[in-house]
């Protein structure tokens, strides 16, 4: 079987949200079931992490947030992503996130959500089945 | 304790039950093999008097308010009052944030804990393009005094006490306090409460940091100097372990890195030169309640019995107070589920009443909606009769400290101790607190508890009701919590007014005042409450400490 390519996956805190434990843990497991991946650490705006994700080759960006601010820096991290001709990249969201905000992240463009308590073998599960499928 | 005789005679017994038992196995075995509590700590069958045979009752455990603390720190504890009921709150603006203080103090909570919101506790002003999206969503919007003159309006703050959670900024926040209570007619002396003032903290687990390691510590022991002298009855420190357990730790780790914090803090203020028997009585410390009512007890008396030791042993403390480890409490926010969110009612009650049974001198319980949105005003209530009938209903204040002598408690609280004293040798041998969280090794202790937990519930070793047991189909929840996004923009244009009406010599001189005390050795806090009384704005202000300081920027460990 010839060798594939790594997933690569950006995991970024964005706006001042301290709250790191998921993104720190998810990182850890994303690495173990075989990505390549890279934490932004905190205060991330949507433009580092964009510019994160071309400087990198990301196949994945992972957003994390517990703050309440989703529904403004997730749209807008798609669509800087789309802006620098990236939409092959795919945007996956966590967090304190309430289900009625699902359908408006979902239509701005954010491949899919994972709230408190999803196992983290779905949530890479769904990586490795969504990435480089178009 | 106990007879050396009565000990072999229960030892023997304790070998022919333990036979008689595990042979029942072949036909009753127990549920798991190895039975450990949410920490990881092995917890055996039984405990017997063999458990606690080394227990010296005058050296261990002494009495309430009486060295070495564990069964508490005031001599009849809840049966004198019971804890300060300070519930974390704040949202939107000062105004929203003002009517929900006036409503809760009005159900009988009886302090306040402000909630400041990120842009004011990272030290932005609302304006500043980092805040955008965040104005008023996980606390309450504060840019300048004006906006502090609104949050406690009509509160009289020479009778309440107020508790803020402000770090790197904690002397901006506290000048605007003690301004206004100028105001209203409460001189310094009168005013109590506390500001969390943990840096450390921030830079491990909670990253609300705005400056490097150093700067950062002397602004912390400029605010602790000035309140000794000014301000006698401030709180000037919560040290803090309840954002390190979040974050993933066991509950000694909690406890051990609690204290190293707080041995760095004594270092830097006995290194300014302050007699520890002055400061050390007005440092208090924060941790959390897990749902595990035992383990979380013998963690509260363990840690109360090991910091009045390092006080007396390690900085020769003479004054009781000093050696006394006075905390607030909160239920563990990490441990709410999404699922099933009413299930934890039941879980903030178990937590709530561990805190009571640990000995809190105060304590926040939290909304069972909080792993969905900003709580909103019916959970709160829940929460907070919560805690009511924690104190009126269930016994736990009747007696203080109801569970010594128990033989598990008991164990649980020295082999607690332990590591706690296990892990501030390993710090110390490192070269102490601020080199351990240089290198990482608090951080990577925290993951790692923090990844053996994940593990725990995803291969079901460990049980979660509602997450890998328990679980069932529900509709979404309805009826959360929203912030307006128009916070943001009411409170830049605030900003802009305030901007162009303030007297601006007044304003400039008093900026240039701090910037130039602050490039020297002075103790910063008179020029920053000059400053905030001249309506320099919280992100004003911390410009000035970013020009001078730095800004702090961590490394990643992952």
């Amino acid at each position: 079987m010839a060798a594939e390519k790594k997933i690569k996956i950006i995991v970024a805190k964005p706006g001042l949200d301290g709250h790191d434990r998921g993104a720190k843990l998810l990182s850890r497991i994303f690495a173990e079931s075989g990505m390549e991946v890279v934490y932004t650490g905190l205060r991330q705006t949507p433009e580092m992490i964009v510019e994160t994700a071309l400087q990198e080759d990301a196949d994945v960006v992972g957003l994390s947030s517990l703050s309440g601010v989703h529904n403004y820096f997730f749209p807008k991290v798609v669509e800087l992503l789309k802006a620098k001709g990236m939409e092959d990249v795919i945007v996956v969201g966590g967090g304190i996130i309430p289900l009625e905000d699902y359908d408006g992240l979902k239509k701005s463009g954010v491949k899919a959500l994972f709230g408190p308590g999803t196992p983290t073998n779905e949530i890479v599960d769904f990586i490795k089945s969504n990435v480089r499928k178009s | 304790m106990f007879e050396e005789k009565a000990l072999q005679q229960v030892k023997a017994s304790k070998e022919k039950w333990d036979e008689t038992v595990e042979k029942s196995f072949a036909k009753a075995p127990e549920r798991r093999k190895e039975f450990t509590t949410i920490s990881g700590t092995p917890v055996n069958r039984l405990y017997t008097p063999l458990d606690i045979a080394d227990m010296d009752y005058e050296r261990d455990l002494s009495f309430p308010g009486q060295f070495p603390f564990t069964r508490g720190v005031q001599p009849t504890m809840y049966r004198g009052r019971f804890w300060t009921m300070r519930q974390y709150a704040g949202f939107g603006s000062a105004k929203d944030t003002n009517e929900r203080y006036r409503y809760l103090l009005k159900q009988g909570q009886t302090g306040l804990s402000v909630a400041f919101d990120l842009p004011t506790q990272a030290g932005y002003d609302s304006d500043h393009p980092l805040s955008m999206g965040e104005v008023g969503k996980v606390g309450v919007a504060i840019d300048s005094i004006e906006d502090m003159k609104v949050l406690f309006d009509g509160i009289p703050l020479d009778k309440v006490t107020t508790s803020m959670t402000i770090n790197a900024p904690a002397s901006v926040l506290l000048g605007m306090y003690l301004a206004i209570a100028e105001e209203q007619g409460a001189s310094f002396d009168q005013v109590g409460g506390t500001v969390q003032n943990d840096v450390l903290k921030e830079i491990t687990v909670r990253g609300q940091y705005i400056y490097p390691p150093k700067a950062t510590m002397r602004l912390t022991v400029d605010l602790i100097e000035y309140c000794l002298k000014n301000v006698p009855r401030w709180n000037t420190i919560s040290i803090s372990g309840y954002h390190i357990r979040e974050s993933g730790a066991t509950a000694a780790q909690e406890m051990a890195f609690t204290l190293a914090d707080g041995i760095a803090y004594v270092d830097a203020c006995v290194a300014r030169g302050m007699d520890v028997d002055t400061f050390a009585p007005r440092l208090s410390f924060f941790f959390n309640a897990f749902t595990n009512v035992l383990e979380e007890v013998a963690k509260f008396r363990a840690a109360r019995r090991a910091w009045a030791k390092i006080m007396k042993e390690r900085y020769n403390a003479k004054n009781p107070r000093s050696m006394m480890l006075r905390y607030h409490v909160q239920t563990g926010g990490v441990t709410l589920t999404a699922a099933q969110p009413l299930n934890n009612v039941v879980r903030v009650g178990l937590q709530a009443y561990a805190a009571a049974l640990g000995g809190c001198q105060s304590l926040h319980t939290n909304s069972y909606d909080e792993a969905l949105c900003l709580p909103t005003q019916q959970a709160v209530t829940v929460a907070l009769r919560t805690q009511q009938i924690v104190a009126e209903e269930s016994g736990a204040t009747d007696t203080v400290d109801p569970l010594a002598g128990c033989y598990y408690v008991e164990a649980q609280t020295d082999q607690i101790e332990k590591e706690i004293m296990d892990y501030l040798e390993k710090i110390d041998a490192m070269g102490g607190t601020l080199v351990a969280i240089e290198q990482g090794y608090i951080q990577k202790e925290i993951q790692n508890s923090a990844y053996r937990f994940q593990k725990e519930i995803e291969s079901n070793d460990r049980i979660y009701v509602g997450i890998n047991k328990y679980t069932m189909e529900e509709p979404p929840v309805t009826d959360l919590l929203k912030v307006d996004m128009s916070v943001g923009e009411v409170e830049a244009e605030k900003l802009k007014k305030l901007r162009a009406e303030r007297d601006q010599t007044k304003w400039k001189a008093a900026l240039d005042n701090l910037r130039k005390v602050s490039e020297s050795e002075e103790n910063v806090l008179p020029a920053v409450i000059e400053a905030v009384k001249a309506k320099a704005t919280v992100g004003e202000i911390c410009d000035v400490w970013r020009d001078v300081f730095g800004q702090y920027r961590p490394k990643e460990y992952v």
